[in-house]
């Protein structure tokens, strides 16, 4: 009892010496409830909506000011072809589009039949059922009212009211809404945040921890040669594995690739670069491989579910989004979600481009200001 | 040429810890100049600093003609450092970690393809060149450990402690070793609690608590404490340690096996005290005078301070 009381006594001492641990223990239940409570929440509102109105009529605007009472959608812009509906997509300023056809207001008050068209963002099959039930009951509510005041109009009985407006769902991208298309791309982006982060983060806390670390900064070598070459064969690493998902990926879940691998191999090199970058941020703050490792499972967290990964990074709170931009991982699945799924363009991707190199620099400039040839 | 190593009231404080406080010397091109000290004397700090890999308080030092605290990457291009515990690869071959370290300081591949196998033959590594350098023993890793630090041929090599735990014989080749490096022109800093080794040096300071207490040859320093040392034979040694010890003249009583070893202060006769104080019993059964050596006249020195410092 004595022996056994001595053991918990010395565990307790050790766990509140080091402050990483202790915070950590009260941190991760903390930040996990924050986390999951922010992230799982699959009804999505919000959605960034684009506007094709050929019509211009009274009918078309009340149509779009009652989506966006919904709250549901959120009207980011109006677009005048089929072009550019594919361009917001593939961007991601949008996930949906409504498109009105011409004489739509003259057809429906004439109380013929007329069709909208919704056109949704089939990448994130979460997203896509929301999108358009919302958007037919619309259609629908919208159809009797107006059979309602026609009639009544007419003077004639109120009968079953007629569909005049249907809305016909079109789902781009992944039509069949298969999950495994969702997440194979994705998962490159989570396999390399977590291997590459945790590498890197404890490539410099097993120098410090062996005691080699005195002996390289003793040495003429400059800080940029120690910490980019401990980073470079951890590029070849991160392409290697992003090939085996693909590969696997398209082999055994029939994963699709639309767009150029050139393109998302190039590309890919923003992302490698900047988990690279927040591993060796990490390795600057771990005294102990340990500690390196506890901050790369704390950093995964956030990036498995805030960048739209699992959930729908629609359906998330503001302050959720926020934080989730400062994650390159956020960023990189527009990216290869971009590419693979939809066949995005350089130009349509260079936002989320600007935000990972951003990123990167900060990182860079904040590790080469900590990490100095210098011990305590 | 002026001296490779000049240091001026450099002191270091961790918080409140002053770990090295206002030491200055001078080392000498050529000279293998020993810093000894106990435990936590402020040794590696001092090494440190003059590395160039740690700060000082206060104070100033120049290394090779660099100041060490603004010029620290200049200072690095001319040093050799051995850590205290020795940094190799424990994962890497013997061959892998000296390829390692001959690149990190800048070494071409003829250079190295040259010198590699020179220095692995020099040290008699090469039948070993494919082993793992975590399965050598103590003695082959410190040899791998001192290639390595040597590898760019520094003018200056910095030693910390690089005999902690290898065996007696390997401690004097790696001694001659280090004298052969001191007589082709490398000058050598090096720190030991040893005092065989202490004896080896050139010169030597003695550190203590951060202070640096004396500095000169080995010779110099034992004269400047002005002690004598006798071995006696007693019939009952400990009895005798109880008698001798009160003695404000008696520096030192050592038990050795059945001998005691006195040391004295002021050059007092350390066989007539013993007699005197030892009378019929336990008595003084035999007595010879030796002469004394590095380690009695640092315990002297430590003595002499801890006196001063519960005096004042
Ligand atoms: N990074 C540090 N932070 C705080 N205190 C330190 C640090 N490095 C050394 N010290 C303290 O400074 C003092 C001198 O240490 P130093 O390592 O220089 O002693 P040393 O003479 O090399 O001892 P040893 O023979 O045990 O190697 C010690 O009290 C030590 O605890
Ligand atoms: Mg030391």
């Amino acid at each position: 009892m004595n022996r056994m009381l001595s053991i918990a006594w010395k565990e307790m001492i050790q766990a509140r010496r080091d402050r990483l641990t202790m915070g950590m223990m009260v941190g991760i239940p903390i930040i996990q409830l924050l986390l999951f409570g922010y992230a799982i929440n699959t009804d999505v509102r919000n959605i960034a909506t684009v506007v094709y109105d050929q019509d211009h009529s009274e009918e078309s605007r009340g149509f779009v000011r009652r989506m966006e009472a919904t709250g549901f959608y959120d009207v980011v812009g109006h677009v005048k072809s089929y072009e550019e509906i594919g361009i917001a997509l593939r961007s991601r300023d949008a996930m949906v589009a409504l498109v009105v056809p011409p004489r739509f207001g003259a057809e429906v008050e004439a109380g013929r039949a007329a069709q909208l068209q919704l056109v949704v963002d089939g990448s994130d099959p979460q997203v896509v059922a929301s999108a358009t039930d919302t958007a037919m009951s619309l259609a629908a509510a919208r159809s009797s009212v107006l059979t309602i005041e026609r009639l009544q109009r007419l003077g004639q009985p109120v009968s079953a009211p007629t569909q005049v407006i249907a809305l016909e769902p079109a789902t781009w991208y992944n039509p069949d809404l298969r999950t495994a298309v969702f997440i194979v791309p994705g998962l490159v982006g989570v396999i390399l945040t977590m291997t590459l982060v945790m590498f890197t983060a404890m490539a410099i806390a097993r120098e410090r921890e062996r005691g080699t670390l005195e002996q390289l900064i003793v040495s003429p070598i400059r800080s940029g040669e120690l910490t980019v070459g401990k980073i470079l064969p951890y590029i070849a690493v991160g392409y290697l594995q992003m090939t085996l998902i693909l590969v696997v990926g398209s082999l055994v879940f029939d994963v699709p690739i639309v767009g150029s691998i050139p393109l998302l191999y190039l590309l890919s090199v923003f992302f490698i670069a900047a988990s690279l970058a927040v591993g060796l941020f990490f390795s600057t703050l771990a005294k102990t491989q340990q500690q390196a490792m506890q901050m790369s499972f704390f950093f995964l967290l956030p990036n498995i579910l805030l960048s739209g990964f699992m959930f729908p990074w629609e359906a998330m709170p503001a302050p959720a989004r926020w934080l989730s931009t400062i994650l390159p991982l956020t960023h990189y699945l527009r990216v290869i979600r971009g590419i693979v799924l939809k066949g995005a363009s350089l130009a349509e991707l260079s936002s989320e481009l600007v935000w990972l190199a951003g990123l990167t620099l900060v990182l860079i400039i904040v590790v080469s200001m900590r990490f100095q040839k210098k011990l305590g | 040429m002026s001296d490779p190593v000049v240091v001026e009231g450099l002191s270091r404080s961790f918080g409140t810890l002053v770990a090295v406080s206002d030491v200055s010397f001078r080392v000498h091109r050529g000279e293998i100049f020993g810093l000894l000290g106990p435990n936590g004397a402020g040794k590696s700090t001092t090494l440190r600093m003059l590395c160039g890999i740690l700060d000082p308080s206060a104070g100033r030092a120049t290394v090779v003609g660099f100041d060490v605290a603004k010029e620290p990457e200049r200072v690095k291009q001319n040093i050799g450092y051995m850590t205290q515990r020795f940094s190799l690869y424990e994962d890497l071959s013997v061959e892998e970690n000296l390829n390692f370290y001959a690149g990190v300081y800048g070494l071409r591949r003829r250079e190295r393809r040259a010198r590699i196998p020179a220095e692995l033959e020099r040290a008699g590594l090469t039948d070993r060149r494919d082993q793992i350098a975590g399965t050598l023993s103590g003695g082959w890793k410190q040899r791998l450990a001192l290639v390595c630090a040597t590898i760019h041929e520094p003018p200056l090599l910095f030693l910390d402690e690089p005999t902690a735990g290898v065996d007696p014989v390997s401690r004097r080749e790696f001694w001659a070793h280090i004298h052969r490096i001191a007589s082709a022109g490398t000058t050598v800093i090096v720190t030991t609690h040893y005092m065989d080794e202490a004896e080896r040096c050139h010169r030597l300071a003695f550190i203590f608590r951060g202070s640096l207490l004396d500095i000169g040859t080995p010779t110099e320093i034992i004269k400047r404490r002005n002690i004598r040392v006798a071995v006696i034979t007693t019939s009952n040694v400990g009895r005798a340690v109880d008698l001798l010890t009160p003695y404000p003249s008696v520096d030192e009583v050592a038990p050795f096996g059945d001998r005691l070893r006195v040391a004295t202060l002021d050059a007092v006769d350390p066989i007539a005290l013993a007699r005197e104080v030892l009378g019929q019993s336990p008595g003084v059964l035999d007595a010879r005078e030796i002469v004394p050596n590095v380690e009695d006249a640092f315990v002297a020195m430590v003595h002499s301070e801890a006196r001063a410092g519960a005096g004042s």
